[in-house]
């Protein structure tokens, strides 16, 4: 239970509530699954899990709307659900068949969706950033109101890309919100080990870019904070920066000998500062919702989370001849 | 029902561990998320959690068991309310049926060749008496620079987590405790950053190893490697040197996707000014990696994970060094040449074993360094057996082999009888797909049939 924080009246409703913690609920179970699968050789290579960060990118998707695009790294399943995506297509992908959204050929770290606007699905830490500001030069160049997502790390943070990309956004006032998921860890590298100032939100200031920290274990805050950044691009201000302090419990990747930090500071914050525990305490509080209500949701998600997980095992794996196909347009 | 839970996959290389340490005991009540083992694999050690809650009926696997295999039965929860008896048709078939139908992407690894050492087997020269010890790929690195750094206070290594996390492949590991953080420095992700910084030191004369994560993340720094490194000497009119080398992991792991998994051999090897690197065996990877940090020149050295826990016999209690530029004999024949370097050799000494009951003798020959590459001893080979192949895991354009055939057309043209055949990597980009990435890789059974094509069977 989130201990730590009182549940406080959030000015928002039930029903907006009850959709953030199904949305976050599908991706922690979807994760542990796709955990599981790797543990039995279904799912091979890389495979990062979002678990733990779950209310960035809820609470950010919240303030999206039809045409807004979104991209990130390679810990990209919490994304794609969130925006949509089916978690069959997703699953599949994992475990590289037909069936995935690049019928097999990206894999965990490199799935796109052209319908939900979903551009990956980077490996190369911090290439996502000058293609998320790309995206936002369109959006400005057609003249729209949409915006784009960037996601990148705590490490990605120092990488000097991401530098040239804020001039330009800066620059060219694009409707860029770049969200600098810190949870705090860059593999085994911790933020103070790797980052010469703590505060990451600050990193646009030299480029005129206001920027704000917010606690990325609360859904609501999230939501709060990306809506005055999504006002501020949409309407032609240009880029923003969203440093949401948030925490991995699980490895970096499914081989990580976690030797970086103790198990008590993971145990901590899961258990003070867990972002589904917070809702569900929000909902209860408020009296308008019941454990069976909870329940039932629970129940819902585990159907949904099963499904995929067959889909996934039992779609074929691609055909021989995709191996010389999508080479060139 | 009972909970089964097997030997997990930790590492997308690996294919079994030891179970260093149960956290739990019979009767214990376990809820998710709580470290049931700690298990460690070539890599590391690492704590497994548990995904289910119940009460641990039964350890299958004893503490201390080494070799466990990847999905093989370890501990039996009960679900709440069951007794022991519930396990008794279990511990017997250690598989489940959903388990058991899902394929094993970790045995597409490729398997060195049991005895590479057949009778026509070439050992290098050692002077007699030098006594041998078996050493992995990985420990050689790790010896030939700690050796260096030894010797050289100029010499350092600078990298993402090569200090504190002890490498992120273990090259480096328990590196930091002897030399401390001066010499063994973590870098924050920032490739072109401090690939420049390493250069910039090196100009101001001192020797900085570089790791590259892995070579992909060097994309970003290639620019410093290229324009910055390997140039200089010459814009400078010989005053400027760069002694550097940069290393790392290269080629394809297993099942790590097209952005991960790319081989760089043919594009470092083109450019005048690097030297390039590409070791198979462990002794050969410490010889070359002892004469590339000696080396005044900017070395390239090119690595690659799955040889990194391959064992080989590598001298001891001397200093060990092999000159760039001269080629290693694994094998002779005199009906085919088989040249290939790094994770190839690994094909090429299978292949040349394929080919014995086939008839073909095939003289295998590991280049060993690809700038500068000893292509005399190549043509020699050529002149003996007529018929050429070459094996890499990189693409077919402008590959190394491409390179090869065009130096034998010109140096030994009248002795062909046939024309060079050049094994590569499939000309896409690496799928991720368990069945495309085996279709992907050059396989030995490709290298098999290029020589008999060659010999004309
Ligand atoms: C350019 C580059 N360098 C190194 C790596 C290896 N690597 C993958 S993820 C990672 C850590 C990134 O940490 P962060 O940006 O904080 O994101 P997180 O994994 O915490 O979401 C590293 C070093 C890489 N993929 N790309
Ligand atoms: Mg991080």
């Amino acid at each position: 239970m989130a201990a730590a924080r009182k549940p406080k009246k959030p000015n928002i409703n039930k029903d907006e509530l009850i959709g953030y913690y199904r949305d976050m609920l599908l991706i922690r179970r979807f994760e542990e699954k796709a955990g599981q699968l790797y543990g039995m050789g279904a799912i091979g290579g890389f495979c990062h899990l979002y678990i733990g960060q779950e209310a960035v990118v809820v609470g950010i998707e919240a303030c999206a709307k039809e045409g807004d695009q979104r991209i990130t790294s390679y810990r990209d399943h919490g994304h794609m659900l969130a925006c949509g995506m089916d978690p069959n297509g997703v699953m599949a992908e994992l475990t590289g068949r037909e069936g995935g959204y690049s019928r097999g050929k990206g894999g965990s770290m490199h799935m796109f969706s052209s319908e939900k606007n979903f551009y990956g699905g980077h490996g190369i830490v911090a290439a996502q950033v000058p293609l998320g500001a790309g995206l936002a030069f369109a959006n400005r160049y057609r003249g729209n109101d949409n915006v784009s997502f960037a996601y990148f790390g705590d490490g990605a943070a120092n990488q000097g890309q991401v530098y040239e990309t804020m001039n330009m956004a800066s620059l060219w006032k694009l409707p860029c919100i770049f969200v600098i998921e810190n949870n705090q860890y860059a593999m085994g590298t911790s933020l103070q080990r790797a980052s010469s100032t703590p505060a990451l939100f600050t990193r646009g200031a030299a480029f005129g870019i206001p920027g704000e920290a917010v606690d990325g274990m609360d859904v609501v805050a999230v939501k709060a904070a990306t809506e005055k950044a999504v006002d501020y691009a949409r309407s032609g201000e240009g880029p923003y920066v969203l440093e949401m302090n948030t925490y991995r419990y699980r490895g970096h990747s499914m081989s990580d000998p976690a030797k970086y930090r103790t198990r008590e500071e993971v145990q901590k914050m899961r258990a003070e500062r867990d972002a589904i525990d917070h809702v569900r305490d929000l909902l209860t509080a408020s009296g308008e919702v019941d454990e069976a209500d909870l329940k039932a949701i629970d129940k819902e998600i585990k159907v949904i989370v099963n499904e995929a997980a067959k889909f996934a095992q039992d779609s074929p794996e691609p055909a021989e001849a995709e191996l010389w196909t999508d080479i060139y347009a | 029902m009972t909970i089964e839970i097997l030997m997990p996959a930790l590492s997308p290389t690996m294919e079994e561990g030891n179970l260093a340490k149960w956290m739990i005991k019979e009767g214990d009540t376990v809820s998710s998320g709580d470290v049931i083992a700690e298990i460690e694999t070539d890599k590391a050690t690492m704590e497994v959690e548990a995904v289910d809650e119940g009460i641990v009926g039964k350890l299958v696997v004893a503490e201390g068991a080494e070799g466990v295999k990847v999905n093989e039965l370890i501990v039996i929860l009960l679900e709440d309310g069951e007794g022991a008896d519930a396990m008794n048709n279990i511990a017997s078939n250690p598989t489940d049926a959903s388990i058991a139908k899902n394929e094993q992407p970790m045995t597409a690894t490729p398997t060195m060749p049991k005895t590479p050492m057949a009778a026509a087997t070439v050992e290098p020269d050692f002077s007699p008496g030098t006594t041998f010890t078996k050493q992995t790929v990985r420990e050689a690195l790790r010896d030939a620079m700690s050796e260096e750094m030894r010797t050289n206070d100029n010499v350092f290594l600078m990298g993402e987590e090569v200090g504190q996390y002890q490498g992120a492949y273990k090259i480096s590991q328990g590196m930091l405790d002897e030399f401390g953080e001066r010499r063994v420095i973590d870098t924050p992700i920032t490739e072109h950053g401090f690939a420049g910084v390493a250069v910039g030191a090196a100009f101001a004369g001192l020797n900085p190893i570089v790791e590259f994560m892995t070579f992909n993340f060097a994309m970003q720094a290639i620019d410093h490697i290229i324009n910055s490194a390997a140039k200089t000497l010459y814009m400078s009119g010989g005053q400027m040197g760069c002694p550097i080398v940069f290393r790392g992991p290269n080629g394809a792991a297993a099942r790590v996707g097209a952005q991960h998994s790319q081989d760089y051999a043919a594009w470092y090897a083109q450019i005048p000014g690097l030297k390039v690197a590409m070791p198979y065996s462990a002794d050969d990877a410490k010889g070359l990696l002892k004469s590339a940090i000696r080396d005044p020149n900017p070395v390239v050295f090119l690595e690659n994970e799955i040889l990194y826990g391959k064992s080989f016999d590598v001298p001891e209690g001397i200093d060990h060094t092999v000159p760039f530029g001269q080629a290693r004999v694994w094998r002779e024949g005199s009906d085919v040449t088989i040249v290939s370097f790094g994770i190839g050799m690994t094909y090429a000494l299978e292949a040349a074993e394929a080919l014995v009951s086939e008839g073909i003798s095939a003289e295998v020959i590991d280049l060993r360094t690809l700038r500068p590459m000893d292509t005399e001893t190549v043509v020699r080979s050529v002149q003996k057996t007529n018929r050429c192949i070459t094996v890499e895991e990189g693409w077919p354009v402008s590959s190394i082999g491409s390179y090869i055939s065009s130096i034998i057309m010109q140096e030994a043209f009248d002795y062909l009888d046939a024309p060079v055949i050049t094994c590569t990597g499939k000309d896409v980009p690496m799928p991720y797909a368990a069945n495309l990435e085996k279709l992907a890789l050059v396989t030995t059974e490709e290298v098999v049939a290029a020589a008999k094509s060659v010999c004309y069977r």
